[in-house]
């Protein structure tokens, strides 16, 4: 049996219909219910809802055989897996973001509020800028407003809420979309199927 | 002595009062020493300056160091290789065979601090041919079959997938990004690295190829041959196929594939190299290959293969 691990959310939904079309169905999965594990026996495949941010962690473990993880987590955590396929889905970008009119006064450390605290210091080191880093779990927007930070190093979507806090897009770290993931002991062991769906897949990619 | 002392005793070697890791360290003992491995005892101990020369060929940075009583700074082995190879003999025309139970102490990747891993392995000096490598690669399988369940071993060689990077980029930086990129099979990668370096995308176009080749080597080698047609590398392709060709029959060459995916750091490692995977167990329980460059680097002459089976990765089997 295939074991998927999707992220939780909207981008999981989608993902599943790409899965489903790739000949993967699991009817349960669509009932409006508080369920995080469906089973399709006769498609031989088990889907399990998890953290997008964990997906990575149960593929690298084996818990899950594939899943779909943002190019975001798989830079912060560097999990050992394989990234087989660019969906080109839940596209956005790591950013530095700061007051609309920031001056970096290269004298002093610069104070960073992330999520991702190695990928705001790889990002860092690799332009030679010191760092002091302030790790936060959510609502990084507020860090600057309320003086806790000089920037941010964060994931943007659209802008929005960057504007609504009169902030704005500093730098372009890298861009992110959704990958199409597998544990290295299991592409050997159901090679068969992983084969079958980075087909499937890469096919309906082509088609967008 | 001690020996006589126990069979007066009657203490007899008894299976059953053994845990599952120490029948099967018993085991993989029993398998090599049977091929003529030597067993090779060492101490826990090393010159902190070992490991400081060879820094990259760790699987990580950090070593638990302490000051001995002549005030040498000295560590708890975080690798077995390397000091093996520092107290081994340097005779590139004979072969020397040996073969090891012992602990290394490494970061642990999922608590962060260190732990004590227990690895069964084996190195072969000197004059190490198509045939010795055959063999060695012959053991790796059995030491995976001794777990009872299934397994595969997934080989590659370096020599072949370096002068692939290479035609793309010379640029070290660049040609290690893409080597991360075969490891993880990540071939849109490979095309992010050439738009960002203002690479041709044409050219990566066989290094792709070369990373998506995947089976057995009776399915893999004339697509391999095809791919590798007029870049000077017909030795490479004549040796790995040699290397392989005593799996073409018998219990182990259904289990036996290429994959490209198998990189190793290229400063170390050169020809065919290969990890060990066994279903249950979610990353991979043995890895080995070929480290002639490492010999080199640390003025030795002979060539070397070796590889090493990772005890704890077993334990929840």
């Amino acid at each position: 049996m295939l074991n998927i691990a999707l992220p939780k959310g909207r981008l999981g939904e989608k993902v599943y219909d790409m899965f489903e079309k790739a000949g993967f169905p699991c009817p349960s999965i669509k009932e409006n219910n508080r369920k995080l594990i469906f089973e399709n026996e006769e498609a031989d495949v088990r889907y399990f809802w998890v953290k997008p941010s964990d997906v990575a962690i149960y593929v690298e473990r084996g818990a899950a055989d594939i899943g779909v993880a943002g190019k975001d987590i798989l830079l912060e955590y560097g999990p050992d897996i394989y990234e087989l396929l660019d969906l080109n889905i839940g596209k956005c970008r790591m950013c530095v973001a700061g007051p609309k009119d920031f001056h970096d006064d290269k004298r002093r450390t610069l104070v960073v509020a992330t999520k991702f605290s190695k990928t705001a210091q790889a990002y860092y080191s690799s332009i030679g800028r010191d760092i002091d880093i302030i790790h936060l779990n959510g609502s990084i927007e507020i860090a600057p407003i309320l003086g806790l930070s000089d920037v941010i190093v964060d994931i943007v979507e659209t802008g929005t809420t960057l504007k609504q806090n009169d902030l704005a897009v500093l730098e372009t770290i890298f861009p992110i979309s959704a990958r199409l993931i597998a544990n290295k002991s299991s592409f050997k062991f159901k090679t068969p199927q992983m084969e079958h769906i980075i087909k499937e897949l890469s096919k309906q990619i082509r088609e967008d | 002595m001690l020996n006589d002392s126990l069979n007066k005793k009657n203490i007899e070697f008894d299976p059953a009062v053994l845990d599952d890791i120490e029948k099967l360290s018993y085991g993989l003992r029993n398998i090599y020493m049977k091929h003529g491995f030597e067993r090779f005892k060492m101490s826990k101990f090393e010159e902190y300056d070992l490991y400081v020369r060879n820094k990259d060929f760790l699987v990580s940075d950090s070593v638990i160091t302490f000051t001995d009583t002549t005030g040498r700074l000295m560590a708890l082995k975080p690798d077995v290789t390397l000091s093996i190879i520092k107290n081994s003999r340097d005779n590139p025309d004979s072969l020397q065979k040996i073969c090891y139970n012992e602990n290394v102490y490494r970061i642990s990747q999922s608590t962060g601090s260190f732990k004590e891993i227990l690895q069964a392995g084996l190195e072969c000096f000197g004059n190490v041919d198509n045939k010795v490598t055959g063999e060695v690669l012959g053991l790796a399988a059995d030491s995976l079959a001794l777990t009872g369940r299934e397994y595969v071993i997934e080989t590659a060689q370096l020599d072949i997938l370096a002068s692939f990077a290479e035609e793309i980029s010379s640029e070290p930086a660049v040609k290690d990004a893409l080597l991360k990129c075969v490891s993880e099979k990540n071939l849109h990668g490979i095309d992010n690295i050439c738009t960002s370096n203002d690479l041709p995308l044409e050219k990566a176009s066989d290094l792709k190829e070369l990373a998506g080749l995947y089976g057995p080597p009776g399915e893999v080698f004339p697509k391999l041959e095809m791919l590798c047609r007029g870049k000077g590398i017909d030795s490479c392709i004549a040796d790995f196929r040699e290397s392989l060709s005593s799996f073409k029959k018998g219990e182990h060459s259904s289990h036996v594939i290429i994959d490209f995916s198998a990189v190793s750091d290229l400063k170390y490692y050169n020809g065919i190299i290969f990890s060990g995977f066994v279903q249950g167990v979610p990353g991979s329980v043995l890895s080995g290959g070929c480290y002639d460059k490492l010999m080199k680097r640390m003025g030795r002459k002979s060539k070397a293969i070796g590889f090493a089976v990772y005890l704890d990765m077993l334990e929840r089997l």
